[in-house]
């Protein structure tokens, strides 16, 4: 009884760490791969510990193309999309959170309704709105309507509101705090846990966005890393070597960052998903 | 100095909640109503931003019954969601249940390294998935030579393609797992407990408990992966272009051409408001059946 026991626990967690494997493997093999000279990227069975490693292979891959520019204009793109759904995802969700109004409810609703719609569905009359506002490559399409609140992110912050007590706010009120002022010196200190969830999903989505940065730049000086990798990708179809370090590099600032705030990710996911 | 009336404080708080919520307001006119509005105005007629639009009708809409291609996307889209959405959930569940028997440590580790890949879509994420996938040199047909069997051409083989883009999806499933381990966590152990004193077996528990307390997050995962088949474009498009003979050719990928490449925006448009409809369709199908299956705690308005 008690042998038979352990060996379910052994076979649970072999398949568990099976599976970790299986889904770390993808990764290994693309740094592998970045690292290896021409002639043992086609080999078979393939190596996995290139011989001896190509190092230069990064720097050859990151200087065909001006990289360097493309990561400049994602990182300004980024940071501009983030700064713009703190501020407004914050202000709207407070309200929503906080304060009795009239149509409030309804119009809660029409957020959460807004929340299934696909980005395509609004895509080509999009554009036409932005090219009437010339707004074509620019990166105001990709950062205005940042600062104009998002679903999801209004929805994530409202339920934590609804987690923390009144009594902090009810304190500054009677001390004379205006409302900006509630919010700067009271709450924003309170919900920064679910800030910085804000903060790096907004990150992630924006850093590997394809679409819209597909229609909206078309000036190659303007392009994003995701844009610059597929342009290279079209061009070095076969320089598999070139193409795994560029990618490799794309993603780091993801992994780094993962790594590093990765407990803000999971609350924003248990956000989400139990009281949803 | 008086103190404001109750009906003036009232007044004062709905003020301060439209003026709070004014960006939002603001977006949703001008970048979520208004384009859908202009988007049937525009799907009345035939454009390609150059020459001034010039209506047609319901002629867009006609043009789609006929139009073998959109035919194709409808099929590809609906086929894919058919694979993914039951693995992601199905696996997504079966994944959680095996982390959740491990002690707390090995949980965080586990959960860790299931969820990195999830955050790693986009360009990058695909063209790892191409070389992956090399008929010649590529790791999963050396695997499959190991064990003897000859690999398919995957992402170039019409039969395979989209097989081969549903198996790209599947590094992502540590999300939906992470998803549904944050839900059996929440169950009480208690319940678990007071099962098992009422002499039911793991099966039992699990039939009984488990799963009518985890329904609200399988409907959580059902809407959200729904959604995310509806929006498939960056593996099509970077790993295929949708093909090989339109074997990948995903509704969005379909639009995006009419739309950005051939410059239809009236018939695009008419295409924008099917993929709308159909959402809007199967959002409201899943919302209403969720009334039957999912199971509320305190049930209440």
């Amino acid at each position: 009884m008690r042998s038979s026991a352990r060996l379910r626990r052994w076979l649970l967690l072999a398949l568990l760490w099976g599976v970790a494997l299986l889904f770390l493997i993808p990764l290994l093999w693309m740094l592998s791969s970045s690292l290896k000279p021409t002639w043992q990227i086609f080999e078979t069975p393939p190596r996995w510990l290139p011989d001896p490693p190509r190092w230069e292979n990064y720097r050859e891959a990151l200087t065909t193309l001006p990289f360097g520019l493309y990561l400049r204009n994602t990182t300004v793109i980024t940071l501009l999309t983030i700064v713009g759904h703190l501020l407004s995802c914050t202000l709207v969700a407070y309200a929503f959170a906080r304060l009795r109004a009239p149509g409030r409810d309804t119009l809660f609703v029409v957020m959460l309704a807004t929340l299934m719609l696909p980005y395509p569905v609004t895509m080509t009359p999009l554009y036409v709105i932005f090219h009437r506002l010339g707004w074509i490559n620019t990166f105001l399409p990709l950062t205005v309507p940042a600062f104009l609140g998002s679903p999801f992110y209004i929805f994530l912050l409202r339920q934590f509101f609804l987690t923390i007590p009144r009594d902090f706010e009810d304190a500054a009120r009677i001390d004379g705090a205006n409302i900006v002022q509630i919010l700067a010196w009271v709450i924003v200190p309170m919900v920064a846990p679910a800030l910085a969830t804000v903060t790096l999903f907004t990150f992630q989505a924006s850093w590997n966005d394809f679409l819209a940065p597909l229609i909206y730049l078309q000036r190659p000086d303007l392009y994003t890393v995701t844009l610059g990798l597929q342009f290279f990708r079209s061009t070095y179809t076969t320089n598999w070597a070139y193409l795994m370090a560029a990618s490799l590099t794309t993603m780091l600032p993801v992994i780094a960052v993962f790594f590093a705030a990765q407990r803000y990710f999971l609350a924003g996911i248990s956000l989400a998903g139990i009281k949803g | 100095m008086q103190t404001p009336s109750p009906g003036r404080a009232r007044r004062r708080e709905a003020v301060t909640f439209y003026l709070l919520i004014s960006p939002w307001l603001v977006g949703l006119l001008t970048f979520t109503l208004l384009p859908i509005a202009v988007s049937l105005g525009i799907s009345f007629t035939r454009w390609d931003m150059l020459s001034p639009p010039e209506l047609v009708g319901l002629r867009n809409y006609a043009r789609l019954l006929d139009d073998r291609l959109f035919w194709q996307s409808l099929s590809v889209t609906a086929r894919y969601t058919l694979m993914y959405v039951p693995t992601e959930l199905v696996g997504g569940l079966l994944l959680a249940l095996l982390m959740n028997q491990v002690d707390a440590r090995g949980i965080r580790l586990l959960r860790t390294l299931y969820y990195m890949p999830s955050v790693l879509s986009g360009v990058a994420f695909v063209v790892v998935w191409m070389w992956l996938f090399h008929p010649e040199a590529g790791l999963i047909n050396a695997g499959l030579a190991l064990v003897g069997v000859q690999g398919p051409r995957w992402l170039v083989d019409p039969h395979t393609a989209l097989t081969a883009l549903w198996m790209m999806s599947l590094w992502g499933l540590g999300r939906t797992a992470v998803i549904y381990l944050a839900g059996l966590r929440g169950i009480p152990r208690e319940l678990y407990e007071a099962a098992a004193m009422d002499g039911a077996g793991a099966w039992r528990s699990f039939v009984g408990l488990t799963l009518p307390l985890l329904t609200p997050t399988i409907f959580f995962n059902l809407v959200l992966s729904i959604i995310a088949t509806f929006q498939t474009f960056t593996s099509a498009f970077v790993a295929t272009n949708g093909g090989p003979l339109d074997a990948t050719l995903f509704l969005v990928l379909y639009l995006y051409r009419k739309a950005f490449q051939e410059f239809q925006m009236g018939y695009a448009s008419a295409l924008a408001w099917v993929l709308f409809a159909l959402v809007l369709a199967f959002t409201l199908l899943v919302v209403r059946s969720g009334r039957w299956w999912v199971y509320y705690e305190g049930e209440s308005p």
